[in-house]
């Protein structure tokens, strides 16, 4: 006799799934606000460093905010971790050729095979980012509280640092797109009518955010904005 | 020996129902103490089983596929007949039940084609409770069509995948019994032999196709669901692994095989293409509707593109021989027509044996006449599968197609409760003889192995066992080790011969195929059936000494579950050509070229109106003549009145 | 076009799930292949040649051999079913290939679908699935009249699609996770998209997927792989549609005999 028992749903790996593309979904609010917040640093110091202050005069919001998306990041982390291992345990053995799988694009198929790729490094650039702008922990890079865009600018002066930051957040683009596409897919969000628009508003979101995140490196390595304080 | 049908008397229309009320009863505590072993997972087999474990029977089910939802009733393709005359164009189950009488030419039960037809309605709503995805109209209500030249419109259809739907749902009735512990279902799992105690069926010897282990499964009673014998022919539309080891070791241990040579050839499948061909796909016969038949007139053009073959030198030998109904004639003529013009030289497509066996099916006209958008729209998936196969482009080149065998009529005789001579053995669906005469119609198929399944095995079992009681046979009884050396004797022989033999067991079923396909296909004379009889016996003692396995009887052997099968259809093979011998008339399938009347069949009710059951007396391979004994039980038809079939 | 064609054919042999199984070179077997064969009457000709040079036959699973009983599989050169699109492999024929060309033949490749022998796998996990909750309940003789529930053309259309899943694992050998979603998600599709399928939907949908856990296939990770190599072209959307009554029926389900006692609602 068969006993089927439901599971709990995180127990499964469609309830996995869910969860990672409900965390991913917040963080995706997050880092699209985030990076439309970062661009007043166009709008000279005192803006973006009024717009830092306002947000730290309300501990209780910011901290909340920031409980929730590390939640975020380690519940999406660790459930996607979980669901890799699974899948390796499922697949322990490659075939001899690979098939070449001609119905996707490059770019969706670059997306999809670096997804777990890009989540570890886009981690490994988060924290340092957090180190680097949030805490000013990074030793040898200068960190004053308040002076958002004194940090900002100095630190990106600096060639490694600004172009590891566009490499992470060119990454990070790739993350979102496949993760904004499959995201419909994983919660059931599917409908003929909304498919053909979901792929391109992952993609202008995603471009959008991918934009802003490399122009502000960009700009401040090329001395476009912040060249006053080299 | 006398055969008794036991079907009740009185008017037909309450035959069936009268039957219901009269038969005995198992009380439904007692249920859980009776055991019955199914023998195959089809439309018969898995509906029979699921509605067996549902009424509280402790059912063994068996199957050789890897699932018991492969079984080869999934590859039906067109429909099922019900007479529910949702059409309001004046079906009924009176006509349904005339319509297939007279379709098996009038050698098949009235009593139990009537029953037939009365269950067919609840067949179809059985299966929609279950969820089979019929196709619908706009309004939501259930969709038909007619089907094989039938003037009413009562077959249903999902896409052209009905018999996988059907399956598929029979299926998931028989995962819930197995999931709720009431059946015990085991797959790649052949039963090889039938034990037979005073009388009784009391079990099976099963070979487990992965382990090669031999084990003994007793029951109460044990039903055979376990399809037709068209692989006697090597090349038919079955799947490879269908086989008739079940039967054939039934009839062995004492069943009655009925009507053997009553073998359905369905005419438009893909021709063969070359030696290595393992089998015939079999393409829907709506493709005659718009498509055109013809050979070339003369045998030099058989060879040259179509295409460059004028209007004049094509011979539409339907269209001129049978102006009335032309490409749509009925299966069994347009068959043979397609093997008498192939015969005279006049076939196309590749060479094999000397002959080219094939003619073409043409829509040039009808994409003329609809455009390629409309004969796309009909025939699309169709199109694309012919040319999967063949590699040829059907919208531009003529079609080729030959007959093929795809369904046998006859079987293992039973009564009118599905039980075979020997009591406790009960067979369904196609591995019966009970239903379609001499000729089945088309969709009537599917119909029959649900209605055995889900709506006659659960009350004549029950019948059966409430008079018959528990089977006391244990796994010492004398019969059960007997049966189960004799069993294991058998393969060890075949493993001993075949370590120093030299030829492959395909060889054996291809010569063997080609012999009974010559001889005992689509038109038959007693000088070729007696050839046949001659040269079947000759292949069948070079299998015995010369045949060929590797690998060991004690694990998975693909080739020596193959060479048993073969073994079994050697002997079934030739009983086939004695009967069709015997028979000394045409009828339905059974086409005596030394009676007929321009190409189509004479009956001779006088003699024939009866049913054969052949008894084995033989044993083994040294079985000859005197062996096979021939009884008869006596057909009437009260209701359908005898008429010969004419197209002219 | 060449009649014949020669491959150099490389077979997975494995005698059993605990053998570590290695390619055989087949090349001398696979001479002379007409290309009107199919892939298995290719590996039938190859099987003859091996017994005939008292050498074991490749065991292959193969049943209807018309692409319909779903028992016959393989991955050719890294593609199950070989690089035909919508073709089982019994339907794959030889003029898909090139003389000389290299061919790597293995089975199916999944914890949950163990090696039988050779090429031939261990599905009985699909089995299991359905026997979790791939039915509706309905006891032979007890049905309502088919017309009795008109059923939209659409909808009888859309559970069609899903339902004409041949059930072969191709989805999950494609799968780089071997998930078998989509096979899974044609079977709950199919049945929740009927009304005859809504009393059982929630409690199929939750216990199909808790089987699919426990016999350790993947989790889609939105490779869409499986739809590419899907014989009968099932589409990923059914996967979607699976995921949406997961969710829904794990908010909603409760099982009867919880429903006993207190104020009568399951669920408010």
């Amino acid at each position: 006799m068969l006993k089927a028992e439901p599971l709990p749903l995180l127990a499964t790996g469609a309830g996995k799934k869910a969860a990672v593309a409900v965390t991913g979904t917040i963080l995706y609010g997050f880092v699209f606000a985030h990076a439309v917040g970062n661009l007043q640093v166009f709008l000279g110091p005192e803006t973006i460093n009024a717009y830092g202050a306002m947000l730290h005069s309300m501990p209780k919001a910011l901290w909340g905010a920031r409980l929730v998306l590390l939640g975020s990041v380690v519940t999406h982390a660790a459930l996607a971790m979980n669901i890799y291992a699974g899948a390796k345990a499922a697949r322990p053995t490659r075939y001899k050729v690979n098939a070449p799988i001609a119905e996707q694009s490059i770019l969706q198929r670059y997306a999809r095979q670096t997804m777990i790729l890009s989540g570890p490094i886009v981690m490994a650039y988060l924290i340092f980012h957090l180190a680097h702008l949030t805490a000013g922990a990074v030793p040898g890079l200068p960190f004053k509280e308040g002076d958002v865009y004194g940090n900002l600018v100095r630190g990106f002066q600096n060639p490694a640092v600004a172009v590891s930051y566009i490499v992470a957040n060119l990454l990070l683009g790739l993350h979102l797109f496949h993760g904004g596409v499959a995201l419909f897919q994983t919660l059931g969000l599917r409908h003929p009518q909304w498919d053909a628009r979901t792929r391109p508003i992952a993609f202008l979101v995603t471009a959008v955010v991918t934009f802003t995140n490399v122009i502000i490196p960009t700009a401040i390595l090329t001395g476009l904005i912040g060249s006053e304080l080299r | 020996m006398e055969l008794r049908s036991n079907a009740p008397t009185g008017p037909i229309e309450t035959r069936w129902d009268r039957h219901r009320a009269e038969i005995k009863l198992v009380n439904p505590a007692n249920k859980r103490k009776y055991e019955v072993i199914m023998v195959g997972t089809g439309l018969a087999g898995a509906a029979g089983a699921a509605s067996l474990a549902d009424l509280g029977y402790k059912v063994k089910a068996f199957c050789y596929q890897d699932s018991a939802r492969r079984a080869h009733s999934i590859a039906a393709q067109g429909g099922i007949n019900a007479a529910k005359n949702y059409q309001g164009d004046g079906d009924s189950i009176y006509r349904l039940f005339y319509d297939t009488v007279k379709g098996g030419d009038f050698r098949a039960r009235e009593s139990n084609v009537y029953r037939l037809a009365q269950v067919s309605v609840d067949i179809i709503d059985q299966c929609v409770a279950l969820g089979v995805p019929f196709a619908r109209e706009y309004g939501g209500l259930l969709a038909n069509r007619s089907f094989g030249g039938a003037q009413v419109s009562r077959t249903f259809y999902a896409r052209g995948q009905t018999g996988q739907q059907l399956l598929l749902g029979a299926y998931s009735h028989l995962a819930r019994t197995v999931a709720e512990g009431k059946v015990d279902l085991r797959t790649r799992c052949e039963m090889v032999d039938l034990i037979v105690e005073d009388g009784r069926a009391r079990g099976i010897v099963t070979r487990d196709l992965v382990t090669g282990k031999f084990e003994v499964h007793l029951a109460d009673a044990v039903i055979l669901g376990t399809g037709g014998y068209g692989n006697v022919f090597y090349l038919s539309t079955n799947a490879k692994g269908c086989n008739a080891t079940a039967a054939w070791r039934a009839h062995r241990r004492g069943a009655l095989f009925a009507n053997p040579c009553f073998t359905q050839i369905h005419p438009t499948c893909i021709p063969q293409a070359g030696e290595y061909q393992s089998k015939l796909t079999l393409m829907s016969e709506s493709l005659r509707n718009d498509g055109r038949v013809w050979v070339p007139r003369k045998r030099e053009d058989c060879t040259r593109d179509p295409s460059s073959i004028a209007e004049k030198d094509r011979f539409y030998y339907l269209e001129e021989k049978y102006p009335a109904f032309g490409n749509l004639m009925p299966r069994d003529i347009a068959s043979r027509q397609a093997k008498f013009v192939c015969d005279q030289g006049l076939g196309v497509g590749p060479e094999i044996n000397g002959v080219r066996r094939g003619v073409y099916l043409d829509f040039a006209d009808a994409i003329k006449r609809d455009g390629k958008k409309a004969i796309a729209e009909r025939y699309g998936n169709l199109f694309d599968m012919y040319q999967r196969i063949t590699g040829e482009d059907p919208y531009s080149v003529p079609m080729r197609i030959y007959p093929a065998t795809h369904y046998t009529m006859g079987g293992l005789w039973v009564d009118y409760n599905l039980m075979s001579n020997i009591p406790g053995l009960f067979v369904a669906g196609e591995a019966n003889f009970s239903d379609h005469g001499a000729n089945r119609l088309g969709a009537s198929a599917l119909m029959q192995g649900l209605a055995d399944g889900f709506f006659v095995l659960p009350y004549v079992i029950g019948h059966y066992l409430a008079q018959a009681g528990k089977s006391k046979t244990t796994e010492s009884s004398a019969a059960v080790t007997a049966t189960l050396q004799e069993t294991q004797g058998r393969f060890r022989k075949l493993m001993d011969i075949g370590q120093k033999g030299s030829r492959t067991v395909d060889d054996f079923h291809r010569k063997l195929g080609g012999i009974i396909w010559d001889n005992c296909g689509m038109a038959r004379d007693p000088k070729n059936l007696r050839k046949a009889i001659e040269q079947i016996p000759q292949l069948r003692d070079e299998f015995y000494s010369t045949v060929k396995l590797t690998g060991s009887g004690e694990s998975l052997n693909r080739d020596l579950e193959k060479a048993g099968r073969v073994a079994d259809f050697f002997e079934l093979g030739e009983l086939m050509c004695r009967d069709a011998l015997e028979r000394d008339e045409s009828c339905g399938c059974h086409f005596r070229e030394d009676h007929q009347a321009d190409g189509e069949c004479v009956r001779d009710d006088d003699r024939y109106a009866h049913v054969a059951a052949w008894e084995w007396r033989g044993n083994g391979p040294e079985a000859r003549d005197g062996n096979y004994v021939r009884h008869q039980e006596q057909l009437s038809f009260e209701y359908v009145k005898m008429a010969q079939r004419s197209y002219k | 076009m060449a009649e014949t064609i020669d491959l150099k054919l490389h077979v997975w042999r494995q005698n059993g799930p605990k053998d570590a199984g290695r390619f055989e070179d087949y090349s001398q077997y696979a001479r002379g292949i007409s290309t009107h064969a199919s892939f298995l009457e290719f590996l039938d000709v190859v099987n003859e040649r091996l017994v005939l040079d008292n050498k074991e036959p490749i065991m292959f699973d193969h049943d209807c051999r018309e692409g319909i009983c779903g028992m016959c599989g393989m991955v050719v050169n890294g593609e199950p079913h070989g690089p035909q699109k919508a073709t089982t492999t019994c339907q794959l024929h030889m003029r898909s290939f090139r003389s000389g060309e290299e061919l790597w033949v293995e089975p199916w490749r999944a914890s949950a679908f163990p090696v039988i022998r050779d090429l031939s796998v261990d599905r009985g996990a699909f089995e299991r699935i359905i026997q979790a909750g791939g039915y509706i309940t309905a006891r032979s003789g007890a049905a309502p009249d088919a017309n009795a529930i008109p059923i939209a053309k659409s909808l009888a259309d859309e559970a069609m699609d899903a339902a004409t899943c041949i059930g072969c694992g191709a989805c999950v050998a494609a799968c780089p996770n071997a998930s078998a979603s989509l096979f899974m998600s044609a079977k709950i599709g199919h049945l929740n998209s009927l009304p005859q399928g809504q009393a059982e939907r929630d409690k199929r949908t939750l216990a199909m997927v808790a089987q699919h856990e426990k016999e350790g296939f993947g989790s889609c990770s939105n490779h869409y792989l499986c739809e590419a190599a899907c014989p009968k072209e099932i589409s990923i959307r059914w996967i979607a549609r699976m995921n949406r009554d997961l969710l829904s029926a794990a908010i909603s389900y409760k099982p009867a005999e919880q429903r006993a006692g207190g104020d009568g609602l399951s669920w408010v």
